[in-house]
């Protein structure tokens, strides 16, 4: 398979990190090489954060993605930021409810899902970053949908073990969406 | 081998530690490394081991000292502008022979600096971090499972030596994730340490732990006797990695994350056609100046890439006695540099323009 190099970018609080790691740990039991690298610091809090997920099948170098293959924004300024970086070919997955404009680059794929108002409308306030996910996975096929269940078990932490649903709903939300 | 768990660095240092034995943590928390404490604070009051946030980070290195000086193993953490703090400690600890782990998980300097990753440390880390003629013994782990596999290998070659050792990372290799095969659990040591200072029990003389000594020709004597050590340290310990250096006619020596950044580079440079290989310090203290002074033999010049202004350069210069041309590669202030950016400088060594 080939290698997928990943950003997830927009506000600190939209989990961008967390569906990193969702990423992550589905490499990991698929036996995978990889690397989950996050912003850290003031941009944890409100800021612009973002979140680098390479997942290959040769060892991993640099784990800080410099042209990414897939690209998930959920603000204006990160598509401002990563658009120019995506390589030729690769998939910006936008969430259109906080991104009004459109991706410039016609060399790429882009994907429009209006992600915070359809986790809103299902009830899942805060879940458009499984939404995108969901949107991700159908198109990019970069971890199977079997592990994504299993690393969800591990990544969501025991005392909200009852939000498995709402993330599983969600991830099949968005892979409707963009089927 | 275990199976593997997806950790961050900063979490494999803490876990890594108590598989081998360490039950004395002592810490203050500052970003990059703050995750380290964190792990502690969690496991250690679970399996009878001390977690301790200290008033400061000078209290924390005394209290390593304090522990150190029964024989039992214990560590601290910091970042950069705190280990400034420790070098006071440091230098105690080196003067009273004492084993200990010393974290350092870099961020950009000097002062206060930044909280984003640097390689700034390296002059502190090497030429002694604290006053007095001494070493540490300095790691540098450049990804996850080395994270975890060096914290071992340093807590038990503190003990060998008797001397404090340092795990020199930096706020990228501390934050990130990746998969890792955890060491097996090591039984507790320290339970052998004549010098250790755990009570007579009548039966024996006193030990004494201290670095005071007021006459100089046992002093000077003292610090031969150390010498002694770090020679056979520097004999016995040194760790590197070479990568495609068979028929390299560049050499990057690079270390931790901007080896893993040269790595992308190499394999770029290597589709075009371009001989490059890396000499990859795993020990910066001992430094591997063999292996580099027999490349010197093979290679028209080297390229340093770190993130500070050129610290390590000196030492590649010194080991292959300047006999090729040394150039460097490198940014600062947390800024990292592109695979894009070390390949434009093996571009312009292999066209000749440097």
């Amino acid at each position: 398979m080939a290698d997928h190099e990943i950003v997830i970018a927009g506000f600190g609080g939209q989990g961008l990190l967390f569906t990193g790691k969702v990423l992550a740990h589905a490499g990991l039991i698929e036996g995978r090489e990889l690397s989950w690298l996050p912003s850290y610091g003031p941009e944890m809090r409100g800021g612009t954060a973002n979140c680098n997920v390479i997942l290959s099948d040769t060892p991993v170098g640099s784990p800080i993605v410099q042209h990414p293959n897939v690209l998930i924004v959920m603000n204006t300024p990160s598509l401002d930021k990563y658009e120019p970086m995506v390589v030729p070919g690769g998939k910006i997955f936008v969430d259109s409810t906080l991104i009004t404009r459109t991706v410039e680059r016609d060399d790429v794929e882009a994907f429009y899902i209006p992600a915070t108002q359809m986790a809103t409308d299902m009830g899942y306030h805060g879940l458009a970053n499984m939404i995108l996910l969901g949107a991700v996975l159908a198109k990019t096929g970069c971890v199977d949908d079997g592990t994504v269940d299993e690393a969800l078990h591990h990544v969501i932490p025991a005392r909200k073990a009852n939000l498995f649903d709402a993330n599983k709903a969600c991830i099949e939300a968005g892979k409707a969406y963009v089927c | 081998m275990t199976e593997k768990v997806l950790m961050k660095g900063n979490e494999a240092i803490a876990e890594a530690a108590i598989l081998a034995g360490c039950r004395h943590y002592f810490g203050y928390p500052i970003t990059p490394q703050t995750e380290v404490a964190a792990y502690m604070a969690k496991k250690m009051p679970k399996i009878g081991g001390t977690f301790l946030q200290a008033e400061s980070e000078i209290a924390a290195i005394n209290m390593v000292y304090g522990v150190a000086s029964t024989g039992k193993p214990a560590m601290t953490s910091s970042s950069s502008p705190g280990i400034s703090l420790k070098c006071e400690g440091i230098s105690y600890l080196a003067g009273a022979d004492l084993p200990a782990l010393i974290v350092n998980v870099q961020r950009g300097g000097p002062g206060l600096g930044g909280i984003q990753p640097s390689q700034s440390d390296y002059f502190l880390a090497t030429r002694g971090p604290g006053h007095g003629d001494f070493h540490v013994l300095v790691f540098a782990p450049a990804s996850v499972q080395e994270m975890a596999d060096l914290t071992g290998k340093a807590l038990h070659l503190a003990w060998k030596y008797r001397m404090p050792a340092m795990l020199l990372a930096d706020g990228t290799m501390g934050q990130m994730m990746e998969p890792v095969a955890l060491p097996e659990p090591h039984e507790a040591f320290g339970t052998d340490n004549p010098w250790a200072t755990t009570g007579t029990l009548m039966a024996r003389e006193h030990n004494i732990v201290n670095s005071l000594e007021l006459a100089p020709e046992v002093l000077e004597q003292k610090n031969l006797a150390r010498f002694e050590r770090y020679a056979q340290a520097e004999a016995e310990e040194c760790l590197w990695e070479e990568y495609l250096m068979d028929d390299a006619e560049i050499c990057i020596v690079s270390y931790g994350i901007t080896a893993r950044i040269s790595r992308n580079a190499i394999v770029q440079a290597r589709k075009e056609g371009i001989r490059v290989g890396m000499i990859r310090p795993i020990t910066l203290w001992p430094f591997p100046n063999e292996p580099l002074k027999a490349a010197a033999d093979k290679v028209d010049s080297f390229l340093v890439v770190e993130l500070n202004m050129g610290q390590m350069k000196e030492d590649v210069e010194l080991a292959i006695r300047c006999r090729k041309p040394v150039d460097f590669c490198g940014r600062v202030g947390g800024m990292i540099p592109t695979p894009d950016e070390v390949l434009d400088h093996i571009h312009a060594l292999a066209e000749g323009r440097r």
